[in-house]
């Protein structure tokens, strides 16, 4: 089997070397566009004293909801708290660690992870809770601070619509959000997905995330829960 | 009477101009895309990586992979483009969208605003907000005038954690529309039957008022 070819066929493969105490990044935009079958599996394995990166923590009971029910992450990094009761409750309780980031600042924090960035300076934040103790720095007359790329994460956790054998992944749709970051952000970055096809299946100047930023492709089941169903009136 | 939701968002579509880009935050700025004046065409942006964002979808259309910032079910638009989360914050943090319509707790009139916390009470987060203010050119915040106890929500200096500062430009509240201009809030329009001396009486921040000051029509 040649090297470049990342499908593994379990999931106890696709997580082989997780443990507690890692640092997690899980893409998904609310229950959009996560990786679900990693994240159940990593609640099986009941690895804990995670730390997470990831926008939202799920809906009670679903996505990240499952690691909060078993109290398996130490530390939460997101933008997003909303409805989720369980996560607002460990929050005011203090009993999770919660770092409430801008949402554009977490994109690019990952981001420069990837792209070996040590930092960047954004307006986003001036002024408020978020800039305490960080570096302030005037540019033509406005004031930024200085936001730090993330570590890189031991574990990164990706949902695409389709990989090749190599990697190449396709995202779909809003799906994509914080996957094709994180996909560049992790020490060991295992991506799930919907189909996995030969390479050259994939159209190369249509390919959103290369291959080379990819470690392992398993071939996961969706259940793609509706977080807020809204159709159109007749 | 004191505007109903659909009638502020039907006030601050009057601000829309053709070409625009525009996030529309959620609640009642959602509301706006609904008042769209029939001659001009928009695009509208949500932050989680979608331009061009349509109606919502029928039974048929409905795709879980397809959603707004709201994370509310949704369309593209024919010409729309979808992109990821650090593309769509180099738009918004770039200056690229035209107008964001946002809520908020509280402004003050150092245009400040504050909608993402209520210390030991709620936390919300601040989601792409305090992207959104700090990137955008054009700011207006849609809001209720006062608590529901009657206090101010326009104030002197915002009380509660701050989404951004300096950034708040017009905002529409159920009783009037004002504009921030050096340091002061002026009334530009009143809602239908409330007076000056309410907006005042319900409007902690300086307000300045010059001349007869015109009802809204709807």
């Amino acid at each position: 089997m040649s090297g470049l070819n990342k499908v593994v066929d379990t999931y106890d493969q696709a997580l082989r070397g997780i443990k507690d105490d890692m640092l997690l990044m899980v893409g998904g935009f609310g229950l959009c566009g996560i990786p679900e079958g990693l994240i159940q599996k990593v609640a099986d394995l009941g690895v804990k004293n995670l730390t997470c990166i990831s926008n939202n923590a799920g809906v009670d009971g679903f996505g990240l909801g499952k690691l909060l029910e078993k109290r398996q992450i130490k530390k939460m990094i997101g933008s997003y708290v909303g409805e989720n009761k369980l996560f607002e409750q460990l929050f005011l309780s203090g009993e999770m660690e919660v770092e409430l980031t801008p949402q554009g600042t977490i994109a690019e924090k990952i981001r420069a992870a990837g792209a070996g960035i040590p930092g960047f300076y954004t307006a986003t934040g001036y002024g408020t809770k978020v800039a305490k103790g960080k570096e302030v720095k005037e540019f033509n007359g406005r004031k930024y601070i200085l936001e730090e790329a993330y570590p890189k994460a031991d574990f990164a956790l990706v949902k695409a619509w389709k990989a090749d054998r190599f990697g190449n992944l396709i995202f779909k749709n809003t799906a994509a959000n914080f996957n094709p970051m994180i996909a560049t952000a992790g020490k060991i970055t295992v991506v799930e997905v919907e189909e996995i096809v030969e390479p050259g299946e994939l159209d190369p100047n249509f390919v959103h995330t290369p291959g080379i930023y990819v470690d392992r492709v398993i071939l996961g089941k969706f259940e793609k829960r509706i977080e807020q169903r809204t159709v159109k009136g007749k | 009477m004191a505007l109903t939701k659909d009638q502020i968002a039907q006030t601050i579509a009057k601000e829309l101009e053709d070409g625009f880009y525009v996030n529309l935050g959620i609640g009642i700025p959602t509301l706006v895309a609904n008042y769209v004046p029939k001659d001009i065409q928009i695009m509208l942006q949500s932050e989680n990586g979608l331009l061009g964002m349509g109606e919502f979808p029928t039974e048929e259309e409905l795709d879980p992979d397809m959603i707004n910032a709201g994370k509310q079910t949704v369309t593209a638009i024919d010409g729309a483009a979808i992109f990821n989360s650090s593309e769509s914050f180099a738009m918004i943090r770039g200056g690229h969208v035209d107008l964001t319509v946002l809520g908020a707790f509280e402004v003050d009139q150092k245009g400040n605003l504050a909608s993402w916390m209520i210390p030991k009470k709620l936390v919300k987060g601040m989601g792409g907000a305090m992207d959104l203010v700090a990137g955008a050119e054009n700011i207006i915040v849609a809001m209720t005038h006062a608590n529901k106890h009657g206090e101010s929500k326009i104030l002197k200096e915002c009380s509660l954690p701050l989404t951004g500062v300096n950034c708040v430009k017009k905002v529409v509240t159920d009783l009037a529309v004002m504009e921030l201009i050096d340091g002061k809030f002026h009334l530009l329009k009143r809602a239908p039957g409330v007076s000056v001396e309410e907006i005042k009486s319900k409007t902690q921040a300086e307000l300045v008022v010059n001349g007869d000051i015109e009802e809204l029509q709807f």
